[in-house]
């Protein structure tokens, strides 16, 4: 029922911002709402605290990230944005003074149980990085570094595997001729998508991305963009986003976060068109942050 | 045109008088200041290049001795100035020497001073290695004459303990001792060199699933190579050109082997010997030293010039 209201309004609205938006920006005519869909929860947050320190980075975060879905995160610098998705799989380990209590799940394992194999989690749970970070290897040892570490495969199989991600990653014909140069000398955009190459590879259920576009030119941007709406087919997706339009145009479901609180979650369509916060609405409409 | 000098300071200051320095004044101290720092600088420059001509003048009067020839000095392998009559000059006995005390130390420093890197640089709180850097820095700063009586008193009887095969002057005893005070410049180049890798290429590994060990090992080692073997190369012209040690506990025998056992005389050790010696300042022997200093410096030379160009070709440029 809820799915069907979220439709409706999405229409009306994807007529009204489309109008408006094409006209500022020439050149993106493509742009459309993507339809949330209530799919079966793949990360469940309940009643969780974060904290460096003492001091208190997120406060009682509630959330479902669903199968298949884009979720973005947005919020000004410093809202507890990172913090959540680097929790998602435990890339908060490498800070000492990190620690957390709360509910935290990826379907039924509980991702703040000590003893953890967080190794087994961060194949699951991959990972991209603000700055595309390629190891100063060849393009094929990049990509065939995850499943070598995770598998025992043969190397005809990681020929296999190699390829399916950098076509995956919309990179394979433009590396194809290279994969045995180093990855160093790739473009910024290219080497992004490298990244996600390699997070892919190892076979992850769910794809964080931290400002996976932020060091990128807007060609690259929107590469990367089209990237994540094919990726969502398979996987599901976290994007935590400084840009507004980004999160409009990539996610089905949108968290603001403000000062550690999460102050807002829904639909894209809902939380951009009908914000039930006041601090959400002017930050949407970029009033501060 | 007004003199620039003369013009009087912009308000907001009223009018009292207030002038520019003097133009001239700070034209000549810059010019001066200029002029001292080029001459300190060349100075070191200078002091190289003079001692390299007196090293060439004299290399050159030893080539035009009767008793030798480039052919002997380069072929043949036998060095022996000092036996009167059948004097022989035949550098490679002295280089064997040299490069068999160089192959121990990297052998003891190498292993050990990179996991002491990896260890530093990856594993240990930052705690224990505000109190490890500094031992490993106290190590290095030991006399290394303290070194050299080490390798005679300890090293010496415990590798005798273990084989009485070893001669009281060995070269493994010099070269564990050489190795030992080669072990902080490995450590602390190869630390250096680990800890410049950027973090975000750490959390790409862990990112992946990898362990902190698999990371140091697959992603942060091969990332500082460049690094490290510029490391290497600089121990090996150190070893190569450490004195004390050798002339202490190598002994003085030049001799063409392999086997760390026995006395043998390093091109250092040699140089020392006649140095130090009472023979004449102007026979051949002495005239010797010039030469075996020169080829000394031409492989140190050579290998920090090589370690720099690896250090600066294959530096990876991270974005």
């Amino acid at each position: 029922m809820q799915d069907e209201k979220t439709l409706k309004v999405e229409t009306e609205m994807e007529e009204e911002i489309q109008s408006a938006t094409t006209a500022d920006q020439p050149g993106r005519e493509e742009l459309q709402m993507l339809t949330a869909q209530k799919t079966e929860p793949v990360i469940t947050v309940k009643n969780f605290n974060a904290y460096y320190g003492s001091f208190h980075a997120l406060k009682n975060i509630e959330m479902t990230i669903r199968k298949n879905q884009v979720t973005a995160f947005i919020g000004p610098s410093g809202c507890g944005k990172s913090t959540l998705l680097r929790w998602f799989n435990r890339m908060n380990d490498t800070i000492a003074i990190a620690h957390a209590k709360g509910d935290l799940k990826l379907h039924e394992t509980n991702l703040l149980k000590k003893g953890l194999d967080v190794v087994e989690l961060r194949r699951k749970v991959g990972i991209v990085f603000q700055k595309p970070n390629p190891f100063p290897k060849t393009i094929y040892d990049n990509v065939a570094f995850g499943p070598r570490l995770h598998f025992k495969i043969g190397k005809s199989d990681l020929d296999d595997l190699v390829e399916w991600s950098l076509t995956k990653a919309a990179l394979w014909k433009e590396v194809k001729d290279r994969l045995h140069q180093s990855a160093l000398g790739l473009s910024g955009g290219q080497q992004q998508r490298l990244c996600i190459a390699r997070a892919i590879a190892t076979g992850p259920e769910v794809l964080l991305m931290d400002e996976p576009c932020s060091a990128l030119d807007p060609k690259s941007t929107l590469a990367i963009e089209k990237l994540i709406d094919e990726l969502a087919d398979e996987y599901t997706i976290v994007i935590v986003t400084h840009n507004m339009q980004q999160a409009y145009r990539t996610s089905h479901y949108t968290a603001f976060f403000y000062e550690g609180d999460l102050v807002e979650f829904g639909t894209t369509a809902d939380l951009f068109s009908s914000p039930k916060e006041k601090r959400t609405d002017d930050y949407i409409q970029g009033r501060f942050g | 045109m007004p003199d620039l000098a003369d013009q009087q300071m912009p308000s907001p200051l009223p009018d009292k008088g207030i002038r520019s320095v003097s133009r001239m004044a700070t034209r000549v101290r810059e010019g001066f200041v200029h002029t001292f720092l080029t001459v300190c600088a060349i100075f070191s420059v200078t002091i190289t290049f003079a001692i390299l001509v007196v090293l060439l003048q004299e290399t050159f009067y030893f080539f035009q001795r009767d008793e030798v020839t480039l052919g002997e000095f380069f072929f043949s392998t036998q060095w022996s100035p000092l036996l009167g009559s059948t004097k022989k000059f035949g550098i490679w006995p002295l280089i064997s020497g040299t490069m068999l005390v160089t192959l121990i130390a990297l052998v003891v420093s190498l292993p050990l001073g990179l996991v002491t890197a990896i260890f530093l640089s990856e594993y240990a709180p930052a705690k224990l290695r505000a109190v490890l850097k500094p031992f490993l820095e106290i190590l290095a700063g030991i006399p290394t004459v303290v070194y050299g009586f080490f390798a005679l008193t300890a090293i010496t009887p415990f590798l005798k303990s273990i084989s009485e095969s070893f001669n009281v002057y060995n070269a493994g005893s010099a070269g564990i001792a050489v190795g030992i005070i080669c072990l902080p410049i490995v450590s602390s180049l190869s630390e250096d060199a680990l800890r410049a890798v950027p973090q975000s290429l750490r959390d790409g590994a862990y990112g992946l699933g990898a362990t902190k060990f698999e990371t140091s090992i697959f992603v942060v080692l091969p990332a500082a190579l460049s690094g490290i073997v510029s490391a290497v190369l600089l121990v090996v012209a150190r070893a190569v050109g450490e004195t004390m040690i050798v002339a202490l506990a190598a002994g003085s025998t030049p001799r063409m082997t392999l086997d760390p056992r026995s006395e043998i005389q390093t091109m250092t050790g040699f140089m020392v010997q006649m140095a130090l010696g009472d023979v004449s300042n102007f026979g051949t022997e002495y005239l010797s030293m010039y030469a075996v200093a020169m080829m000394l410096f031409l492989m140190t030379f050579s290998l920090t010039i090589i370690g720099h160009i690896i250090r600066i070709r294959f530096r990876e440029e991270y974005q």
